[in-house]
């Protein structure tokens, strides 16, 4: 039974890091390739993991791979949105059927800060 | 299908599905087109192998190949981390990083001093 559990998981991740990998080289630009991979991708090799953990029917090893589940849980999206506002600071344009960019004037600094005028932030906040 | 035979099978698929997505992520690493494009995708090769790596350790049993994936794990988050300063300040001081203006601004901060 066990053995059924673990081959099933790992087929579902391999699967969502396949999913993860085609929106990774289909969709259109940087910000939407990251939730693709940044998604997807942490939760196909987390299911892994808790493959692992499954597999082993130890408590060590068990408690090891589900500490390594939250661990990246933790970071795959700090890393995610360091990412995307580095691209969005650095002038990256988005994708040009992209709807609403609220974030459009913000980044008026040159150093990259959040501006502190908020004229325009105002009318952005009742959308 | 014994549970057997199904886990052999299941090894199998999950590894080629693997093999295809860092085939695909290895193509968007190579046609970019953008600096944070090919960040992402490094990033994505990370997560990729450290599902490869649980593959493995099921595979083998040899359960102390966790460890490397959760070291894996911490070194592509700062990897990625560092990327991303590294793409923030290219786009707020460009100048630094060419070697000309550098020797320029060395040059001036010494006459400054002198």
């Amino acid at each position: 039974m066990l053995t059924i559990i673990t081959g099933v998981l790992l087929i579902i991740g391999a699967a969502f890091n396949l999913i993860a990998a085609i929106g990774l080289i289909r969709f259109p630009d940087v910000f939407t390739r990251m939730h693709a991979a940044s998604k997807a991708g942490t939760l196909g090799s987390g299911l892994m993991l808790v493959a692992i953990a499954f597999h082993a029917s130890d408590i060590s090893v068990g408690s090891k791979a589900i500490a390594a589940v939250v661990f990246f849980l933790l970071t795959a999206p700090i890393s995610a949105h360091l990412l995307a506002r580095a691209a969005y600071v650095a002038g990256i344009e988005p994708w040009e059927g992209t709807v609403l960019d609220q974030l459009k004037g913000h980044y008026t600094d040159e150093e990259g800060h959040l501006s502190a005028d908020d004229e325009e932030g105002d009318e952005d906040k009742t959308l | 299908m014994t549970g057997e035979e199904f886990f052999d099978l299941a090894i199998i698929i999950s590894f080629s599905l693997i093999v295809l997505s860092f085939l695909l992520t290895i193509g968007r690493l190579i046609i970019g087109p953008t600096l944070p494009d090919r960040i992402l995708s490094l990033d994505m090769l990370v997560t990729l192998a450290i599902g490869f790596i649980a593959i493995f350790t099921i595979l083998t049993g040899y359960y102390a190949y966790l460890d490397m994936a959760i070291a894996l794990g911490l070194v592509g988050f700062l990897a990625t981390t560092a990327f991303a300063r590294f793409v923030l300040y290219q786009a707020s001081s460009p100048e630094l990083l060419s070697d000309e203006a550098e020797d320029e601004k060395l040059s001036v901060s010494s006459g400054e001093k002198n």
